[in-house]
């Protein structure tokens, strides 16, 4: 799991990944850049998760694969993963300048491996 | 008919979902009072903390004439989100019938200070200035229903809303562009699935407050305000977009257009719904 999430926080740009439970938001593991509040951003990545899938699969598109969040000094990018692509969050936070193709393999990758 | 129908199975599909929010107001306005009032109930019971759901309860009560009863819940709804401009409506309706004007008048410039560009805020503080005698007496506010609809203007009343031409010209302006506001009422666009089924009112039900946890989740990360939120699935793309700080704008298209077009057509719907918004 750990090992998982080290891959992750090895391409430049990003601040740290964490498995987030889907359902009620908790973590079940991180590698977190101090100053990032690990709960607090797993209850909200998970809310918002749950809410784009729901939209998602109502709106004829299905599961979400990969989304990311696009901010002003950086981005949140999360891979749905496990048992229907529904029960955990692969999460990364990084910077604005990072390589999104990059991170998003390195995601898949730690959800393809059953993190 | 049909729309309660759609809304009802969706419900049913998903207990859990905030589809009662747009069911219990199809209800509403069909004047279908008792079956409004379970569909609010039981989403309450699901939902206690809720604003929305107070909300609907408290205007269904206000329909069925039970003022005291919807004073409590717009007033909750408050309690809840002190900035629920429906809520601050409704107790502005609610303080109007009573004739206390100077409560109305205060509930109705709190909500304008949250929605400066309502315009049904100033036509409400209009018509007490213009000295309003008493509710009876008021065209604009003649009985519970149609006075809660002019003053307190229900959050879900799309009617004067010019839908259609928000996106005019624009590609899938009717199929795969919606916009809505921070609960989830739909103000221009449409979206159809695959099908061809209009899946509008189901997927604004979901997307009822991202925009306001998109921008909690990027201030919590210290990333400062989101610009949009771009997804895969599994047969088409989503973009997420803000065009105001609550409004929200969605663009879907079928899996082979890259998530980079997808957001420069959002950039585009995005100013057209900016401008759009500004009208109003």
């Amino acid at each position: 799991m750990s090992a998982a999430l080290d891959l992750i926080t090895r391409v430049r740009g990003v601040r740290g990944a964490m498995l987030v439970s889907a359902e009620d938001g908790l973590v079940v593991a991180e590698q977190l850049m101090e100053g990032i509040k690990g709960s607090a951003v797993a209850a909200l990545a998970a809310s918002l998760a749950g809410r784009l899938r729901r939209a998602m699969e109502a709106s004829g598109t299905g599961r979400s694969v990969f989304w990311h969040l696009q901010a002003e000094q950086g981005a949140l990018l999360v891979v749905p993963s496990g048992e229907e692509s529904g029960n955990l969050l692969v999460v990364a936070v990084a910077e604005p300048d990072v390589n999104i193709g990059l991170v998003r393999l390195e995601l898949l990758r730690a959800a393809e491996a059953g993190t | 008919m049909d729309e309660i129908r759609a809304l009802s199975a969706q419900l049913a599909q998903d207990p859990q979902s905030l589809v009662f929010l747009r069911l219990g107001e199809a209800l509403r306005r069909k004047g279908q009072l008792d079956a409004a009032l379970r569909v609010a109930t039981n989403g309450l019971e699901r939902h206690p903390h809720l604003a929305d759901a107070h909300d609907l309860y408290a205007r269904i009560l206000t329909d069925k004439h039970d003022y005291e009863k919807a004073f409590d819940e717009w007033d909750m709804a408050v309690r809840i989100a002190p900035h629920h401009t429906g809520a601050l409506k409704g107790l502005a309706f609610l303080y109007f019938k009573i004739g206390d004007l100077q409560q109305a008048e205060a509930h109705l410039a709190a909500a304008k200070r949250v929605e400066p560009d309502d315009p049904t805020i100033d036509q409400a503080i209009e018509m007490m200035r213009g000295g309003a005698k008493g509710p009876a007496e008021q065209p604009a506010a003649p009985s519970p229903p149609s006075g809660a609809a002019s003053i307190a203007a229900p959050a879900a009343a799309t009617g004067g809303l010019d839908e259609a031409r928000v996106f005019a010209g624009l590609e899938g302006a009717n199929e795969g562009l919606l916009l809505i506001d921070g609960s989830g009422r739909v103000l221009g666009g449409a979206l159809k699935d695959g099908g061809g089924t209009d899946v509008t009112d189901a997927v604004a039900a979901y997307l009822a407050g991202v925009s306001q946890e998109a921008a909690r989740t990027a201030k919590l990360l210290g990333l400062g305000a989101w610009n949009g939120l771009s997804a895969e699935g599994q047969h088409g793309n989503v973009h997420l977009a803000h065009p105001t700080p609550d409004a929200l704008l969605l663009v879907v298209r079928e899996r082979g257009i890259p998530l980079g077009r997808l957001a420069i057509l959002a950039q585009r719907a995005t100013l057209m719904a900016r401008r759009w918004l500004e009208r109003q």
